[in-house]
């Protein structure tokens, strides 16, 4: 059970090699074993699993089973799950039982799959290390020194770790794609607006997107293909009719231009992990694809977009954590100010109130033209960067984090070193464009991860890229020594 | 010194959807607390905001009737600000593109027409409601109300005095139930204005510093705000004083305003593009598909009552004050009454009576059928015009009573039979020879008596026309 794909897994609940139930068992039973020193899970609940693993036993043996009925998959704690506590990785939501499913939970709900767990992240999904949770950090099965990224790094986990066949996560600006870098996995984040945000606890609106983080990007495409789907709940869901990214995935790659942009590999780039990523172009080009050179001019301009535009938005989802209806409410305090103020300071953590601060100030008349405006100026830039790309590329590659795990605590104390952890990522939120993290290599025994871009809802052609390398390499089946 | 007063109005109207504006949940008033409060009125974590399409088009219904510019694009703002009844801690608004734009409200002033202008309507959601002392030390917060659609219509600083503002805010409040956007409930709130006032020296170009006063939810609130806060503004400036910009209430009690917080307290509220929405895009054929919907408007009907109906002015523009009053008046008008008499009955005898009750004449006992009647049988010399404010009477007090029955069982149906009249005048000229002479002399009092004579005789029954030519006729021979 261990290593099998989420095809192999469905294939064998068909032929009732093992049920749900057993299969259910197995990885809670590796979630007790190896979550005490990962941390990967806030919330583990056996009962409830295993009753919707019985369900979905049901449902195989009515012969009405679908390509993830029965299978476990463990959930980000960021989507909220009926009668599951939801934190959100913060003090605030500490006790918060969620009354409703997201929608991404509930499709998952409705083919039957198992939730395995809610995992651990980043407070409010801001943080690249997963050190700002309020339920402690997480830690890296390649090295346990190291973080696994954040602020999917419970998910991470839980992947790299083999503690659930494939898991949700989120990606704000670069939240699936930088810990699936650092834990040796597959990531994707899809199209801004092709998976509901409903339900989807809110970080940065205009930025959040949903997407699979599994072993490989076969798996990933099987999850995507639950995930996706216009909801009449999120306004900004896009109405499009529903692909199925697993028909095209293996084509052939002959001819698949493939751009590099020259920014992605000037300051900042450890030079260990470029090595890394020209082996992949290579290997693509062997593939037979042909590499061409872009630029993307204002990808340098991409965090400071990011860091008045999400902490801003990010200000205002934030404020209905008052105490008034839900969540954390100060036990003392004088008035109503008093009870803001003391709610507000206990539930959340520095990082949250760093970003809060950031996207109060940047609203805030007579600075919001000088912030907030530009910044959205530039966001526009960025994505005609990418527009005026496409016209020379299929697909943009480059490395998907900066550096492979870095050592926990190491830049706990520097926010904007942390910040860096997400130049190659944040852009493509900027620009709402599908992107995805597949593991190519190693850097001291720690794994890295290549970047594919593509152009709006090109999903199944990164899938197909990523597919097709996959099916030649076999860095996406290493797993960290220790957790067999 | 003299003083020009400046004021400007700006109106929440509450809009009569079925449900909230960004949410399924019901608006209605007045049930049990936070039973009307789903998950998203709740603002809890995730959940997001879907756009009540039925508000857009009330909103687009009113941009229609006052003849504006509606925006092809519009954008839903956050406005950020933290209060126990603002779930969410902000609300949805629109600042920087409104979805109406600039138009014009005409108002009958003496007699006189003066437009309005209409700077802007925007479309946003109502806060909750905190309630104190309902258990002891403590507070309450009610989000039933959380979430209501609201359109609020803010105009130029174009009126000069309470009377004007009063009656911008009657013909706005007219206006928004006969489109049907509104139910004009002012009690619960469905129509509520803040109103801005300031004052400056007579003919000058440079506005004074205006105060607001919030939330009136009634005429004479407005009128007793206005004059109060005119004076006070005028007091200060003539006793060497400045007026600090403030936002203020009025306490209907004690008849004053007092200020609830001053300009430098005033909050920053962080307005924002609200992500969670797209922009709002309304093409044209959405607007001539709802133009196509739209009632006749009040204005373009008084012009008909007049020309078609010849209705005076003053009598078209009381029939069309209110679209509840026109359908009552219309439906008259189908039964087959005279509209002239519809329209004095409406006016005069239906109108003091409901008055004096305090009622809307929806609530009217007295039915159009039944109205229709009573203004037919005057109509048709069945009665006289006295006769028939008796049988008013009547019927307010019986109001399931037939009319002809009420005319029948007060006997009050008019001679107008000329042999019966004719054996009447007899009689009284007989045992009135002094009155003919008298008249024969040239006192033209003495006819006058002499019809009174019949009358009486008649015990007021017979038809006093006829009365008069008999008369004339019989002396003359």
């Amino acid at each position: 059970m261990l290593n099998l794909s989420l095809k192999e897994l469905s294939q064998a609940l068909e032929k009732k090699e093992f049920t749900s139930v057993e299969l259910t068992q197995f990885f809670l039973n590796r979630i007790k074993k190896l979550n005490p020193s990962l941390n990967a899970f806030i919330t583990v609940d056996e009962a409830r699993s295993l009753a919707m693993a019985e369900k979905s036993d049901q449902i195989i043996q009515a012969g009405k089973k679908s390509i993830l009925t029965g299978i476990p998959i463990a959930q980000k704690d960021i989507f909220c799950s009926e009668g599951w506590r939801t934190t959100c990785g913060s003090k605030m939501l500490e006790n918060f039982i969620s009354p409703y499913d997201s929608t991404v939970i509930h499709k998952f709900n409705d083919v039957g799959a198992v939730n395995i767990g809610k995992t651990n992240m980043d407070e409010f999904a801001m943080g690249s290390s997963n050190e700002t949770s309020y339920f402690g950090p997480v830690k890296n099965p390649w090295a346990l020194d190291c973080v696994p990224g954040g602020s999917s790094g419970g998910s991470a986990v839980a992947v790299a770790a083999r503690l659930a066949p494939a898991a949700t996560g989120t990606d704000t600006g670069g939240s699936i794609r930088q810990p699936a870098s650092l834990c040796g996995f597959t990531g994707l984040k899809p199209t801004y607006g092709l998976v509901s945000r409903y339900g989807m606890i809110a970080f940065a609106s205009s930025l959040d997107q949903a997407g699979p983080m599994a072993i490989s990007a076969e798996d990933c495409a099987l999850m995507l293909n639950v995930m996706t789907g216009h909801d009449e709940q999120d306004s900004t869901s896009l109405n499009r009719k529903k692909e199925n990214y697993s028909n095209s995935i293996d084509k052939k790659i002959d001819g698949l231009k493939i751009g590099i942009p020259k920014e992605f590999f000037e300051e900042g780039l450890s030079s260990d992990v470029e090595k890394v990523i020209e082996e992949a172009l290579k290997y693509y080009e062997k593939l037979g694809a042909k590499i061409v050179n872009i630029s993307l001019p204002n990808n340098y301009l991409s965090i400071p977009a990011y860091y008045v535009i999400a902490p801003a938005e990010a200000s205002s989802n934030l404020s209905r954590y008052d105490g008034v209806r839900y969540g954390h409410r100060a036990k003392e305090y004088d008035d109503l100010i008093d009870m803001y103020f003391k709610t507000r300071q206990e539930g959340f953590g520095d990082e949250v109130k760093r970003r809060i601060l950031i996207g109060t100030y940047v609203l805030s008349a007579g600075y919001f033209d000088a912030y907030y405006l530009k910044a959205q100026k530039i966001r526009r830039l960025i994505s005609n960067d990418f527009k005026s790309a496409y016209e020379k590329c299929d697909l943009i590659m480059g490395p998907s984090a900066p550096s492979v795990a870095f050592k926990s605590g190491e830049k706990q104390e520097d926010p904007l070193a942390m910040y860096m952890q997400d130049v190659f990522t944040i852009s493509t939120n900027l620009a709402g464009l599908p992107a995805m993290s597949i593991p190519a290599g190693f850097v001291n025994e720690l794994p890295v991860g290549l970047q594919l871009i593509g152009n709006h809802f090109e999903e199944a052609k990164i899938l197909n890229a990523a597919h097709i390398y996959q099916k030649n390499t076999d860095w996406h089946l290493q797993h960290p020594k220790g957790i067999d | 010194m003299d003083w020009d007063i400046v004021i400007g109005i700006e109106t929440h109207v509450q809009l009569r959807t079925k449900s909230k504006q960004f949410s399924g949940a019901s608006i209605k008033y007045g049930s049990e607390p936070n039973s009307q409060a789903c998950l998203i009125s709740l603002a809890y974590p995730g959940v997001l905001p879907v756009l009540n399409k039925e508000s857009v088009n009330s909103a687009i219904r009113f941009g229609l009737a006052i003849d504006a510019d509606i925006a092809s694009k519009s954008i839903f703002a956050r406005k950020n600000y933290f209060y126990p009844d603002l779930p969410k801690g902000y609300q949805i608004s629109q600042f920087e593109l409104p979805i109406v734009g600039k138009g014009k409200l005409s108002i009958d002033i003496n007699g006189n027409s003066k437009d309005i202008r209409i700077l802007r309507a925007h479309l946003e959601e109502d806060a909750g409601k905190s309630t104190h002392g309902v258990i002891d030390g403590k507070s309450g917060i009610d989000l039933n109300r959380a979430g209501t659609p609201l359109l609020e219509i803010v105009t130029e600083p174009d009126m000069s005095s309470a009377e004007e503002a009063v009656t911008y805010a009657k013909k706005l409040h007219d206006l928004v139930q006969w489109i049907g956007i509104c139910d004009g409930n002012m009690q619960e709130g469905s129509f509520r204005c803040d109103v801005n006032v300031s004052v400056k020296k007579k003919g000058s170009d440079i506005l004074g510093t205006r105060r607001e006063i919030k939330n009136l939810n009634s005429f004479r609130f407005i009128k007793q705000a206005v004059d109060y806060e005119v004076n006070w503004q005028i007091d200060r400036l003539e006793d060497g004083k400045k007026i600090e910009q403030a936002t203020i209430l009025f306490n209907p009690e004690s008849g004053e305003t007092k200020s609830m917080r001053s300009k430098e307290e005033a909050n920053d509220y962080r307005y924002f593009p609200d992500p969670d929405l797209l922009p709002l895009v309304i093409s044209d054929e959405d607007i001539s598909e709802i133009k196509k919907l739209m009632p006749e408007l009040p204005g373009e009907m008084k012009l008909r009552f007049e020309k078609d109906l010849g209705l005076s002015t003053y009598d078209a523009e009381g029939i069309t004050s209110s679209r509840d009053v026109t359908q009552y008046f219309l439906k008259l008008i189908d039964l087959g009454a005279n509209a002239k008499l519809s329209a004095n009955w409406i006016l005069g005898n239906l109108f003091s009576k409901l008055k004096d009750k305090d009622l809307n004449i929806l609530n009217s006992p007295i039915l159009p059928k039944q109205l229709s009647t009573l203004i037919n049988r005057i109509d048709d010399n069945t009665i006289s015009n006295n006769a028939a404010k008796r049988v008013f009477e009547n019927l307010w007090n019986n109001s399931k009573k037939e009319v002809d029955l009420i005319i029948d069982e007060l006997g009050l149906k008019q001679i107008s039979d000329s042999n019966e009249i004719d054996v009447i005048v007899d009689e009284v000229l007989k045992n009135n020879l002094a009155m003919i002479e008298e008249f024969k002399s040239g006192k033209d009092k003495a006819f006058n008596a002499l019809v009174g004579q019949v009358m009486k005789a008649s015990k007021g029954k017979a038809n006093p026309a006829q009365v008069s030519s008999i008369l004339k006729e019989k002396i003359s021979k």
